[in-house]
């Protein structure tokens, strides 16, 4: 074999080096295609020394990490670990950033002092296009050759040396996951700093070689060839008149001459790189000639008909999961919540502060980190997808159905995050290139339901569906969480197709998608994975959630009633008859407060608006609170039917209570037909602010979001009105 | 720029039967989408094969300098290519 790693890596000059670079700290890039191993070099090379935040203005991750280069070192790099892409012609909202990063055109981020190319051995040539034009971008390059073991065993030859010599930058074979060739990556850098990149190896044909040297001393100023190339073969025209002026001239030259001379600079990087690997890569034996493990897998799981199977499988099996493991972890939160509750409770005097304490935070904040569990689980599961490379398969598998909307395979992947939670869902949609595409995307995401809405289909359910079965074994609860679902993935397809045939009409995307080697996932990258999705949920709990049930537990307290017990006795005595469990009298109390606080002026406010729906003025309160967060409704519930922090969703208390609820008339307030009316309304609503805020963010325009939630709700009232006076109509109740 | 002739053989991606070792001899449609498929290494000279076609007959994979690329029949149209018999 060819390849270094068995030589003893050229440690004895570290020292001596980083004393050199001691003071000054690098700023180190990983660049690289998509499945590259960028990822697990990151993690290997940063361990938990690491941060993931967003790029200003855009939803896309930054991570960032520290690298000591040397062990004890004194100068730790800083490290930059960028999205996959295949080009600095950036065609995604995910590669324009990484190519921005790596060309310094991000505000308060200088360029980075040295560029690590990460190029996949088993897929040179690919590879090798990104890090051609870095060569040509001239700023210090290292490449990291990854899967250099996988290439071995695939009987791929690479002569290191060589090909390092070919390029004129240092080559370091790297088996992440092993650390090995990690000590030779850091003295190539630690070499390398302070020292300028190689120029790139190939050259264009005379006439456009003319034209670029022409355009390289344009108006008394001297170009770097990379930004003349740029300039004249590049999407954007330069912004400068005059400059863009010469730019067109050139550009109508060359195409005069050959309509497809835009070509020209991609087919001779390709040239190149056909030369260069033509003398350092050797195929030996006929390992390349027998089917691939992938293509072996990829027999079944993208067969004509185990396929499609296969991906309805791995769905229900992902979907059962959650419900199902997640219970255990679900109740000891819930449990956990309420003894803390109740500690409180018995720990303080009683009085406004307690309260705020019990019923606002603990009970607010635990309602929503009861989710915690169904979220790690999902995300798990997804991450595990997406890193085994089976995403793309489904994405594959779904393209046409897709289409079929107006959207692309790539879709299939940030819709099904949304079952999760949108926010992660919409954030996914990045990678999708056409802006139009991907907003159609964002627009019906939120229809996926979320695991927020689950306490809601789950505390109603059980209070009005569980116990009858159908067929024997399906319980009517499974089934209608499950219509819950087709509903708002109908609903979705629908309004889909009707956004991409109105507003973002556009020809059907093309699809140009890597089906990566499938590969074992890497535990630590899933573990980095999960953690970093389920902060932001956690940050969300600790930061929205919590002020929400500040403010809702405030506008339940307030004013305070001191005068009750009069006028409106006859409807209190009613309400009263709801809270038997809690202490007598209280009852009468507590609702005549709800009642004339500010939330219950603001329920009956909207009661008229409401009623056709068949709610009353309380889910009132609850509508209107949970538009900061659908689970809201859930602790909302458990302060307005007067039931105690310790009584969260699946309870029995709150169960009743809700089952006991009276109108004025004595009639119930919830029937079965108004528990459907709520979740129709639930599923298709936009009651999130976090989604309206990433959608702002990620449409960088508040017309996109404002046109969402719009939209939606029109919908979600169409169809909770439809439900309930149809369901009248048929004569449900 | 075009070293490679043109032949009677010469079809749409589209149409190459599954299996076949065939070689690109251009490309044509909309920037965008060439642009993409060149860096991705389908350029004029690159050997392609078909491995399958989606469970609906649509999208397609092929295998292109070692790795596998799903795209629409509307790509593969864009994509000439001629057979090699070897």
């Amino acid at each position: 074999m060819n390849t270094t790693l068995e030589s003893p890596p050229p440690v004895k000059d570290l020292a001596g080096a980083a004393e050199k670079s001691r003071g000054k700290r690098l700023t180190i890039a990983l660049a690289g295609n998509p499945n590259a191993g960028k990822t697990t070099l990151f993690n290997t090379l940063t361990g938990l020394r690491q941060k993931v935040a967003n790029y200003a203005g855009v939803t896309v991750e930054r991570k960032e990490g520290v690298w000591p280069l040397v062990p004890g070192g004194q100068a730790p790099a800083r490290l930059i670990d960028l999205p996959g892409l295949y080009s600095l012609d950036a065609a995604s909202l995910d590669e324009k950033i990484a190519r921005d990063v790596l060309t310094g055109q991000i505000a308060g981020l200088p360029a980075p002092d040295i560029i690590v190319a990460v190029v996949d051995a088993t897929n040179l040539e690919r590879n090798l296009y990104l890090a051609t034009q870095l060569l040509e971008y001239g700023r210090p390059l290292v490449i990291a050759l990854t899967m250099i073991d996988l290439a071995e065993r695939r009987d791929i030859e690479i002569d290191v040396e060589r090909l390092a010599g070919e390029l004129g930058v240092p080559v370091i074979p790297v088996v992440a996951s092993q650390r090995r060739g990690i000590d030779a990556l850091s003295a190539a850098i630690i070499e390398l700093a302070g020292k300028t990149g190689a120029g790139p190896g190939w050259r264009l044909s005379e006439t456009a070689e003319q034209e670029l040297s022409s355009l390289a001393e344009h108006a008394g100023v001297r170009h770097a060839r990379h930004a003349v190339l740029r300039d004249l073969y590049g999407e954007e025209l330069p912004a400068d008149t005059e400059r863009r002026a010469a730019v067109e001239r050139a550009r109508a030259r060359l195409s005069a001459a050959d309509q497809n001379w835009w070509q020209e600079p991609l087919l001779a990087r390709y040239d190149w790189i056909e030369q260069v690997t033509a003398r350092c890569v050797r195929q030996t034996g006929n390992q390349h000639q027998r089917p691939t493990a992938t293509e072996r897998i990829d027999r079944i799981l993208t067969h004509r008909l185990f396929g499609p199977l296969v991906l309805i499988l791995i769905m229900l099996l992902v979907f059962q999961t959650i419900f199902s493991w997640a219970s255990l972890p679900m109740d000891l939160i819930d449990r956990g919540f309420g003894t803390l509750g109740e500690l409180v409770r018995a720990q303080m005097s009683p009085g406004l502060l307690t309260d705020l304490l019990v019923d606002g935070i603990i009970a607010g904040v635990g309602g929503v980190l009861v989710f915690l569990p169904q979220i790690l689980l999902l995300f798990f599961f997804i991450t595990i997808l997406e890193d085994t490379g089976y995403m793309a398969r489904a994405a594959f598998l779904m393209d046409r159905l897709m289409r079929g909307v107006g959207l692309h395979g790539k879709a299939f992947m940030p819709l099904l995050s949304s079952f999760a939670c949108a926010i992660p869902g919409i954030m996914a949609t990045r990678t999708i290139e056409n802006p139009k595409d991907r907003f159609a995307t964002i627009m019906i995401a939120p229809f996926m339901s979320c695991s927020a809405r689950l306490p809601v289909y789950a505390l109603l359910i059980a209070a009005f569906f569980s116990t009858q079965k159908v067929l024997g074994f399906v319980s009517v609860g499974a089934l209608m969480i499950v219509s819950m679902y087709m509903l708002g993935i109908a609903v979705a397809v629908c309004v889909a197709w009707v956004l991409k045939h109105t507003i973002l009409k556009a020809p059907p995307p093309p699809l140009v998608l890597e089906m990566p080697p499938y590969r074992v996932p890497n535990l630590l990258t899933v573990a980095q994975a999960v953690w970093s999705r389920a902060w932001l949920f956690v940050r969300r709990a600790g930061t929205v959630i919590l002020a929400i049930s500040i403010i809702l537990w405030a506008l339940v307290t307030f004013p305070r009633a001191t005068t009750t017990h009069t006028a409106s006795a006859p409807a209190v005595d009613s309400t009263s008859a709801v809270n038997q469990g809690t202490q007598e009298g209280l009852g009468d109390e507590t609702g005549e407060q709800i009642r004339n606080s500010f939330a219950g002026r603001a329920g009956r406010l909207i009661e008229p608006l409401i009623a056709p729906l068949g709610f009353d003025w309380k889910m009132g309160i609850g509508l209107i609170s949970s538009f900061a967060a659908r689970e809201t409704l859930v602790s909302t519930f458990s302060i307005v039917y007067n039931v105690g922090p310790d009584e969260e969703e699946g309870s029995p208390s709150l169960i009743e209570a809700v089952r006991d609820a009276r109108r004025p008339d004595g009639s119930p307030a919830w029937t079965p037909l108004v528990a459907v009316s709520m979740m129709v309304f639930f599923v298709l609503a936009c009651q999130c602010m976090s989604t309206v805020a990433v959608v702002r963010r990620e449409t960088n325009s508040w017309r996109w979001p404002l046109f969402m939630v719009s939209y939606m709700l029109v919908l979600a009232y169409v169809a909770s009105l439809v439900t309930f006076q149809g369901g009248r109509l048929l004569g449900f109740t | 720029m075009i070293p490679f002739q043109k032949t009677l053989n010469d079809s749409s991606l589209a149409h190459l039967p599954v299996g076949v070792q065939a070689r690109v001899i251009a490309i044509s449609g909309s920037t965008a989408v060439a642009r993409r498929l060149m860096e991705m290494g389908v350029v004029p000279g690159a050997p392609v094969r078909v491995i399958k076609t989606a469970p609906l007959g649509d999208p397609m994979e092929i295998r292109v300098r070692g790795y596998h690329l799903a795209l629409r029949r509307t790509e593969a149209q864009t994509i000439t290519v001629t057979a090699v018999t070897d």
